[in-house]
């Protein structure tokens, strides 16, 4: 069946970004791994909207939703990895311990 | 194409080549859209996502990225493995109930999707509209915030060392020396 097609791959999308966000020690890859996982519920949403909901399309008025507060986040992820790059002169995740007791 | 891309977004090693696999990624996540009917959300995937989310990593990639993090782990290392074999664990949890789950699927029907989304975001979806459009301002004044320079007087009287400031000195040099060259 094609929903299931669609939930399988953004399943793996899921898990590959989950991975991604866990592991990485590069601040920006972290924020690239966030968007996959905002990628991966857009696809969730619009196949559910598609295939159950298809005379009110209701998921994908949430997808769209989705995808501003995902640029919002990006923009405010960003400047603070670069201000953190100007303060600290790092990106690693490591070396973030300013709030650690 | 698009699992591939998303492998590649994680697992590269050069940052740049993982923001382009982005890209592609989310390219393809722009065709799935047009597969399943919402040609809306995918002209609004390749705006946004491709066209601003990705020049912004990009730029953040070449403004941060200088000099390579030098702490770079091998992909086996335990904590990789540990959250490989997690993910693999969520990822068969998750395609374990989507297979045993009884889907009420029911037929697409043919509809213009851009004049529903908009009656539909005029209408009942109204206060979720502004709301979003006040977070983007609020996101955007606080980004820049974030983002902005200290004054340059503050910063080096404070301090004996010099800041490393590139800019903003050779801006003062330049209009002092742009200056006495006006007069004559």
């Amino acid at each position: 069946m094609m929903l299931n097609a669609f939930l399988v791959v953004a399943a793996a999308l899921f898990c590959i970004g989950f991975y991604g966000l866990v592991t990485s020690r590069n601040a920006v890859r972290v924020l690239m791994s966030i968007e996959l996982l905002l990628n991966a519920v857009n696809l969730n949403l619009i196949a559910f909207s598609n295939f159950l909901d298809p005379n009110n399309i209701r998921g994908q008025l949430f997808a769209i939703f989705v995808i501003t507060v995902a640029a919002a986040e990006a923009a405010v992820g960003l400047a603070i990895v670069l201000a953190i790059y100007r303060n600290r002169d790092t990106i690693d995740m490591e070396n973030f311990n300013l709030l650690k007791w | 194409m698009v699992l591939g891309g998303a492998a590649g977004v994680v697992l590269l090693r050069s940052m740049v080549h993982s923001a382009f696999l982005l890209g592609l990624v989310f390219i393809g996540m722009a065709g799935l859209y047009v597969l399943l009917n919402a040609d809306f959300v995918a002209a609004a995937q390749v705006l946004i996502y491709v066209g601003a989310v990705n020049v912004l990593i990009l730029f953040a990639i070449m403004l941060v990225n200088r000099r390579l993090p030098s702490g770079d782990q091998k992909i086996l290392s335990p904590r990789n493995t540990v959250t490989g074999a997690l993910c693999a664990g969520l990822f068969v949890l998750l395609s374990v109930s989507i297979f045993n789950t009884p889907w009420q699927v029911q037929s697409p029907v043919p509809m213009n999707t851009v004049i529903e989304i908009g009656k539909r975001f005029f209408g009942e979806f109204l206060l979720p509209f502004e709301v979003a459009s006040i977070l983007l301002l609020i996101s955007m004044v606080g980004a820049i915030i974030l983002a902005q320079r200290e004054f340059v007087p503050a910063v080096t009287e404070e301090g004996g060392e010099p800041l490393a400031l590139p800019e903003r000195p050779r801006d003062e040099e330049v209009t002092t020396a742009a200056l006495p060259s006006g007069k004559r």
